[in-house]
């Protein structure tokens, strides 16, 4: 479709008119399919009555367990549609040889590379990542909720919110043809008139809103509510990564929401920060964008970092290989994740002093990197290790995310850079880490964790299935990819001259197929797993099914709302590897009231609101704009006058809670 | 299986009496942590302005815009909304619920003085046509200028609705801990208008 020019504005509804919904048909029948999905989960809603029960229990709730779920199942969602994005451009680029042009158009095509590249980033890798967090954090450092609650219910809406309006863009309007990152001067208003980038930025505003309070929320949880005993250097791998990575969130998101007020100050009333005219200058967005942008490829490895750590410790059944050098590891990354953006414009030409810096810099990464590839090795050295999933997983991410570390150090070196830079290679490159890294390192944790949040254990052969798929059609799909970069082609390409070219664009398809194999495996996975249950291989009645080392493994699975009838107290690394030694793992005593914060709808609320304000600024509706803003900030006030926000679980609810599991000990026991 | 601690009894490992947790233990350090994620948001309209504040587009530049005298009443505004909002937190850690009110409506009134200079500033620049489409470096300083006085307005907001909440509720732990949280956001603008007030107006005129 083309872009509509000249579009009128009217009052009620701004640039929104008929000709926004999009006619092409493989955009209409997707649009068709959606609307008859939605309607079909909405009345069986209806009809099993579970909107009460999903608003008391699950939109509303505070607490962290509930909410880490909902953030992986948005991150589940959006992985899929991320996905469809990429086989759609695997297909394109397949048949668009010898003078076909595919079966998408440009103005689509370049929707697809920009939506793909920003939903895997903004709406899967980074759900996945802060919902584990959410999960596992309160749980490991002993704890009964993060610091604040609200804030945290409040996040994840703001997260959803964004999604929304990012999925709203496929059916009404357009979405960004400017690559993930939105560089002017093309995402400026004279090359992108109409509202693609619009809505990339709202999008990615009100999202960004959710990331940044949650990472505050995460670090301040971290830092005051940790068990008596548990120093920072007894906190447990996947904490320390954690609190590193809410440092990134906090010391780079803010650069990344003001990057694109500015652009949005460019866009709506004119100012000259990116343009090409008026003393504007564009390299400035890239140079900022960049400063958000590399610490955030460390917040989306280093909670996985933490993931293969402790999966390794405990199903190699020994205590992690240099606890100490991996955090100095992992701090060591967190200071350097800030000083290597440049590397990502080596051929902006800062010249040859500036690019050796950063090349230099970026080399020095990969040694606390390495550093911990050792550690993880010398874990499974003399260890009992048993192959379970999360350990192939692990595996797996070692031998590739290697290859995919030795490739980033082949591009910190600038003259090779100038070869590469925009290069199918990147590509593979930047995959290569992602994929191996942080959705290889998410399957290990998902594996892992799934029978502590849910009480049972997943299906090990549709896991397997899956497993081969996956780490098979990776290879397949992204070493074509190295080879074409290094041929030179770039990418984003829609069509090809060289036929000579196709054979490994057909094979990356062929990857990309496996992949999606892959992917069909894990649902079916969690399918069996769901529907068989019940049945004793898969129930876990011990709460602590891998024999694991940490406290999340201390208490039920799932657990209570409450996490734990009692704190538990810390006196060295691998707490829950100790209390079992020593006998502890149950406490018996009089049990007594538990204080936890209330459900509260407010968060579903203010999400929304801002979520609306964001849909009326991307078309222009200026009314809707001002009330829903207006909305937020009342409703905000209104919020702050109610002063009743806890309250205490009776000591009777925590005594039956504890009974009913003493029950179940003994059962499996 | 620990090799290092030795395993001690298994009542060491639990905190089975009762103890009391401190309410609002993690408000203060955690809005620390949120004035310095918004600090980096100023770093980077501090960033910009100093990439950008060289490129006026032939147009206006710092000296034939500024007029420091205006400028200096203005810093004075801010200054002494934030040695009164200091009075108003010494009156509350006395108890005096009327004490606090006075001095946070003075510091009210300071601040909106602040507020309608600076609007009366940016009024008569635009009119000047030296508004922040003109160049880069009028877009970067409205902008660095700008987001600091949103910052004042909201802070009044939340000033006017904590009196209300004082006024009504008293001053209760909560209130307490929300005025010393207003505390630090209003004396952080003061901090990061001298940094405007520094790098923009002084070395833009001198």
């Amino acid at each position: 479709m083309a872009i509509p020019t000249n579009v009128e504005t009217t009052f009620l509804l701004g640039r929104l008119n008929w000709d926004a919904i999009p006619k092409e048909p493989i955009v209409a029948a997707t649009f068709v399919a959606v609307v008859l999905g939605g309607a079909a989960t909405v009345a069986l809603l209806t009809k099993y009555k579970l909107w009460g029960y999903l608003w008391k229990e699950w939109f509303t709730s505070v607490d962290h367990k509930k909410i880490g779920i909902m953030y992986m199942i948005l991150g589940l969602i959006m992985f899929v549609r991320g996905f469809a994005d990429a086989i759609m451009m695997r297909l394109q680029q397949a048949i668009a040889f010898n003078g076909s042009e595919g079966y998408l158009n440009a103005h689509h095509y370049d929707q697809i590379f920009t939506a793909h590249g920003v939903i895997m980033i903004f709406f899967v890798a980074m759900p996945f990542v802060t919902g584990l967090m959410n999960y596992v954090v309160p749980l490991q450092i002993g704890a009964r909720d993060v610091s604040f609650p609200f804030l945290n219910n409040f996040s994840f809406w703001m997260t959803a919110g964004g999604a929304i309006i990012v999925m709203a863009s496929l059916f009404v309007g357009e979405f960004a043809q400017t690559g993930w990152l939105a560089f002017p001067p093309l995402s400026g208003i004279a090359y992108s008139p109409w509202v693609g980038v619009d809505y990339y930025i709202w999008g990615l505003q009100v999202a960004g809103v959710g990331t940044t309070l949650s990472g505050i929320n995460l670090m301040v949880t971290i830092l005051k509510m940790r068990a008596p005993g548990m120093t920072m250097m007894k906190m447990p791998v996947f904490t320390w990564t954690s609190f590193c990575t809410n440092i990134l969130i906090v010391a780079s998101f803010p650069v990344l929401t003001m990057t694109l007020i500015l652009l949005t100050l460019d866009r709506y009333i004119g100012t000259n920060f990116f343009t090409n005219d008026l003393g504007g200058s564009p390299m400035m967005y890239i140079n900022l964008i960049w400063i958000w942008g590399h610490p955030e490829v460390y917040i989306l490895i280093l909670p996985l970092f933490g993931v293969f750590s402790e999966v390794t410790s405990t199903f190699s059944g020994k205590r992690l290989f240099g606890y100490t050098s991996m955090v100095y590891a992992t701090v060591c990354i967190t200071v350097l994740s800030y000083l290597v953006w440049l590397h990502h414009f080596f051929t902006m030409g800062s010249g040859a002093s500036v690019n050796s810096f950063f090349g230099i810099t970026t080399m020095i990464i990969s040694i606390p990197t390495g550093a911990k590839i050792f550690n993880w090795l010398f874990t499974m050295y003399h260890g009992r290790v048993r192959m379970e999933l999360p350990m192939m997983w692990t595996i797996a991410f070692m031998l590739t995310f290697v290859i995919g570390g030795m490739t980033g150090v082949l591009l910190a070196v600038p003259p090779a850079d100038f070869v590469l830079h925009n290069s199918l290679f990147l590509i593979a490159h930047f995959h290569n880490v992602i994929i191996g890294g942080v959705l290889f390192g998410l399957f290990a944790a998902i594996n892992f964790w799934w029978p502590k949040a849910f009480g049972f254990k997943l299906n090990v052969f549709w896991g397997k299935v899956s497993f081969w798929c996956w780490v098979v059609g990776f290879w397949v799909a992204f070493m074509p990819l190295y080879i074409l970069g290094l041929m030179g082609v770039t990418r984003r390409m829609r069509v090809f001259d060289d036929p000579s070219l196709q054979i490994w664009f057909i094979i990356a398809a062929f990857g990309a197929l496996l992949i999606a194999a892959g992917i069909g495996a894990m649902f079916v996975q969690f399918g069996i797993s769901i529907w068989k249950r019940n049945e004793p291989e898969y129930r876990d009645v011990t709460g602590d099914p891998w024999n694991g080392r940490t406290l999340e493994w201390a208490t039920s699975s799932p657990p209570p709302s409450y996490n734990f009838a009692f704190n538990p107290v810390v006196h060295d690394l691998d707490a829950w590897a100790e209390m079992k030694a020593a006998g502890a793992a149950r406490p018996k005593a009089e049990y007594l009231p538990i204080h936890m914060p209330r459900y509260t709808g407010t968060g579903v609320i203010l999400a929304a609101l801002c979520t609306v304000c964001g849909m009326a600024m991307i078309w222009y509706i200026w009314w809707l704009a001002i009330l829903s803003f207006l909305g937020v900030v009342g409703y905000s006030i209104y919020h702050t006058f109610n002063y009743d926000r806890d309250y205490y679980v009776p000591a009777e609810e925590v005594r039956e809670v504890e009974a009913a599991r003493d029950a179940q000990l003994a059962q499996g026991a | 299986m620990s090799t290092i601690t030795e395993l001690k009894g298994p009542a060491a490992y639990w905190e089975t009496e009762p103890h009391h947790h401190p309410e609002g233990a993690s408000t203060n350090i955690g809005f620390w942590v949120y004035l310095m994620s918004d600090c980096l948001m100023f770093a980077v309209l501090f960033a910009t302005y100093g990439v950008l504040h060289g490129n006026l587009a032939a147009g206006p530049g710092p000296k034939d815009l500024f007029d420091l005298e205006l400028v200096a009443i203005n810093t004075a505004m801010l200054l002494f909304s934030s040695i009164t909002y200091g009075f108003a937190m010494l009156r509350m850690a006395k108890g005096d619920k009327a004490g606090t009110l006075k001095w946070l409506l003075i510091t009210l009134f300071f601040g909106l003085c602040f507020l309608a200079i600076e609007l009366y500033e940016f009024a008569h620049l635009i009119h000047e046509g030296a508004g922040p489409q003109r160049s880069a470096f009028l877009s970067a300083f409205f902008t660095l200028v700008g987001t600091h006085g949103l910052h004042v307005t909201f802070g009044s907001i939340w000033l006017i609705t904590l009196m209300v909440q004082v006024m009504k509720f008293g001053l209760t732990a909560a209130n307490q801990r929300r005025l010393m949280c207003l505390s630090l956001f209003w004396h952080f603008l003061d901090l990061i208008w001298i940094g405007v007030f520094t790098v923009v107006y002084l070395m833009g005129v001198i």
